[in-house]
């Protein structure tokens, strides 16, 4: 299945002599991506109705929120409503970052006949084997922190571009990696809000994270760590 | 709220139970489901309590109330271990007594009188609360609180993130709704409007509140 774009452009058009008018910038909208598999294709691991949900439902009202506070947003510098922009931040914090965390997590799933559950090969396997000892450990990492999280947030698989490192971090909310540190690369992101699972392990978080491996996509996040560590 | 503590056994002994809502799991149908209930008492809520349990055995915290251990634990924001079991077992009990069947309405008498003065009206307090429950992102609380001071007695709307309560900020709860998804995706799935509606419409118990703004003014008093 193709992605749609993660943007469209909708430029303000104003059509007269720009030489005479205020400079007015491009606002950029943003829409729902396709995933690449059918809600079904990650059972029994996640189900399809998690799955339908999440996507349409919850990534679906990030972006709609993230939509409407760059709008504001737009408005409020043009007019240099100081107060009002910084006022912003924590919707374009929470929308957008909960746009930019689902489109990652959506990646980084896929399903069992699409390679799945595959553990890593390359140059990631080897940074993973170098920094945590083996898979298992770092599978086992992971998903203590991931259990451990109180509240809502993530946890990631990260690569920490200056230090050329593997790292696994925690965020709260939506809150991307990057606040964790500005060289950080995320390359495996694991929802745990309790909408990621709810419906199908209730409070038996543990279990979602340990079924989630098998569908886990180590391609996407090798060709991640490639780019970002050549 | 009486403590769910067994004060016969000595402070070495003491451990909280789980105590059950003040009415049958099914009776809040069809507003919050049998199912929710079985899940929400019968496993989030009784964990907190187990792992309360264990956590406190052999430490001076052990023989202390739930309310004292949750505001010792909280330690000023620089929370101890304890915190989050000992905050989520109190708001979670408080939540139950918060419900019941055939809730809803308006509440009357003093209380009434109290949040047209502080909200302007019971709709405007209704706007405010639902809005605190809408907007607190991600994990967390929406409540009623009263606050005591020398100057000033008044009702606010507060939310918090977690298992943050009232109680640490020194003030009085009167009413909380639980805005974790687990309090209502099996029932509303994405729709936390919907459940903050219907929790307003059909299961808030203002006799509770009530009740619980009377022992806040004794204890203001004193």
């Amino acid at each position: 299945m193709a992605f749609r774009s993660l943007a469209t452009r909708k430029t303000l058009s104003l059509g007269l002599n720009s030489t005479r008018l205020t400079q007015s910038r491009a606002l950029q909208t943003f829409s729902l991506p396709d995933l690449p598999y059918d809600y079904g294709a990650l059972e029994p691991a996640i189900s399809g109705e998690i799955m339908q949900l999440h996507h349409q439902k919850h990534h679906q009202t990030y972006i709609t929120n993230y939509n409407k506070a760059l709008e504001q947003l737009h408005e409020a510098i043009q007019k240099g409503d100081s107060s009002t922009v910084v006022k912003l931040q924590t919707a374009i914090k929470f929308n957008g970052g909960g746009h930019i965390n689902h489109s990652i997590f959506w990646n980084n799933l896929a399903p069992i006949h699409e390679g799945g559950g595959e553990p890593p090969k390359g140059s990631l396997g080897w940074a993973i084997d170098t920094n945590f000892g083996s898979l298992e450990s770092l599978i086992q990492k992971i998903s203590a922190e991931g259990a451990a999280l109180q509240g809502s947030g993530w946890v990631w698989l990260g690569l920490d571009k200056e230090l050329k490192k593997l790292v696994i971090e925690t965020t709260a909310n939506q809150d991307p990696l990057v606040t964790k540190g500005p060289h950080l690369v995320p390359l495996l992101g694991i929802d745990v809000w309790e909408h990621a699972y709810y419906l199908q392990y209730k409070n038996v978080r543990p279990d979602y994270l340990k079924n989630i491996w098998k569908v886990i996509n180590w391609k996407y996040a090798s060709g991640v760590y490639e780019k970002e560590s050549a | 709220m009486a403590t769910s503590q067994n004060s016969a056994l000595l402070p070495s002994q003491a451990k909280f139970e789980l105590k059950p809502p003040p009415y049958p799991l099914n009776a809040l149908e069809p507003h919050m489901s049998q199912a929710t209930l079985e899940y929400h008492w019968g496993k989030h809520h009784k964990t907190y309590v187990e792992n309360l349990n264990k956590q406190i055995v052999g430490t001076e915290l052990q023989g202390l109330s739930l309310e004292d251990i949750v505001v010792v634990s909280y330690n000023k924001g620089d929370v101890l271990p304890s915190f989050n079991n000992a905050a989520q077992a109190w708001n979670h009990e408080f939540f139950w007594e918060s419900m019941k069947p055939g809730g809803g309405g308006k509440p009357s008498g003093e209380l009434l009188d109290l949040i047209e003065k502080d909200f302007g009206s019971f709709d405007q307090f209704v706007e405010e609360f639902k809005s605190a429950a809408a907007t607190q992102f991600g994990s967390g609380w929406a409540w009623l609180a009263y606050k005591a001071s020398e100057k000033d007695k008044k009702l606010e709307v507060i939310k918090s993130v977690n298992a943050v309560n009232p109680l640490v900020s020194d003030y009085f709860p009167l009413l909380t709704i639980d805005v974790w998804e687990h309090a209502y995706y099996l029932d509303f799935q994405n729709r936390r409007p919907d459940y903050i509606s219907t929790f307003m419409e059909k299961l808030v118990s203002w006799e509770a509140v009530s009740a619980r703004l009377e022992k806040a003014k004794v204890q203001a008093a004193k």
